[in-house]
């Protein structure tokens, strides 16, 4: 130990890097991935796939960002606003490469702030109010659970750099559905309250479950998942009964527009600002 | 819902940086209990690619020396320099000491 400061000291092995306070030996998960579209892979729908999956993203994230300063705990606000920012970086990289194949060369900001609602592919779950804790946690164990099941395909796609996008995402997604996970069994399996809160948030998810498993076939893997989660918190499997229309051809709720407002703002404001 | 809360234990938080050699305190967190105590840890104290391991420990568990101890704990050590292994050339090849 050179230093008693803890952070020197944490740091030591890259004293090549002075701004310690940003962090230290960061990995580009991109690096040397060829960026080229292999052939047999269309990019139209390559650039489509990226964009639901960075809209889903980043709606998410939005959401999660709202509950800085009003979370119940100091450490869960940090957790909440942590998880998001793993979402944000995954959306920043998918709307990149969206931009790279689908022939337009936009970048992530005009994915993110220069389309309206009707444009945006996002499941309607993610774009619902937060409400109660216990409907965020609801919410971010299913959206989780679906997105690190189909990540796992997606390591396996035949575009090597959503296949590095997913790789990355997977370990991130691991850590959301387990810190979800954790937060239904302590509330379904804690007081009388939190086990009520809890059965109304899944009564208030259930109904958009049927959006999220009609565009990619990781179903059974995904309520296999949350069927183990409901059991051992001591809650029922909400019934299904599926919402007509979809987020995935641009239907969405009335709460889309708004988050979208505040999301977008700054940026419609002052185009082309930097900072 | 009413406004009684209980409040969470301190924990204190211990995290091994890649390269270190030994966990190093970092600070302290409050959390119902061990497990979230590691989450909230990760979060709080790792997020900014630091550490590679995590302990914590309820504060009460710790022992700590007060103020009124420090001369008799320390202050006889102070002048036992031969204590030290000062006399001896080190190798350049002998690490961390």
């Amino acid at each position: 130990m050179s230093d008693d400061h803890v952070y020197m000291t944490l740091a030591e092995g890259h004293e090549d890097d002075t701004r310690w306070a940003y962090g230290t030996g960061f990995e580009d998960p991109l690096h040397g991935v060829d960026t080229a579209v292999p052939d047999g892979v269309d990019a139209g729908e390559l650039a489509a796939l990226c964009v639901t999956l960075a809209d889903d993203a980043l709606v998410s994230a939005q959401r999660l960002a709202e509950w800085t300063t009003r979370a119940p705990e100091l450490e869960e606000e940090v957790a909440l606003a942590n998880i998001g920012l793993d979402l944000l970086g995954q959306a920043r990289m998918l709307y990149s490469r969206a931009g790279q194949v689908d022939g337009t060369g936009r970048d992530e900001d005009a994915y993110a702030y220069f389309r309206d609602p009707g444009d945006f592919r996002n499941v309607r779950l993610a774009e619902l109010p937060g409400g109660d804790f216990a409907f965020s946690i609801v919410r971010l164990l299913v959206l989780s659970s679906w997105r690190l099941a189909h990540f796992e395909r997606l390591t396996a796609h035949r575009d090597p750099v959503l296949a590095a996008i997913a790789a990355k995402g997977v370990k991130e997604l691991a850590y959301h559905r387990q810190y979800a996970a954790e937060w239904a069994v302590r509330l379904g399996d804690g007081t009388e309250e939190s086990h009520r809160r809890m059965r109304k948030a899944q009564e208030q998810v259930a109904p958009y479950l049927g959006e999220l498993f009609t565009a990619y076939d990781v179903r059974d893997e995904v309520v296999a998942v949350l069927r183990q989660v409901t059991e051992a918190a001591g809650l029922p499997m909400p019934v299904y009964r599926p919402l007509p229309g979809s987020g995935r051809i641009g239907e969405h709720t009335e709460h889309l527009a708004p988050l979208l407002a505040e999301l977008q703002g700054v940026a419609r404001a002052h185009p082309e600002a930097t900072w | 819902m009413t406004t009684e809360k209980q409040n969470w234990p301190l924990y204190e938080v211990f995290v091994r940086g890649k390269r270190g050699l030994n966990h190093v305190h970092v600070g302290s967190l409050h959390a119902a209990d061990d497990r979230m105590a590691l989450t909230h840890a990760r979060d709080l104290y790792t997020r900014r690619n630091e550490g590679v391991s995590i302990w914590v420990v309820r504060s009460e568990h710790i022992a700590a020396s007060t103020r009124d101890e420090r001369d008799p704990f320390f202050e006889p050590s102070a002048d036992k320099v031969y204590r030290h292994p000062t006399f001896y050339d080190i190798p350049d090849d002998v690490p961390h000491i």
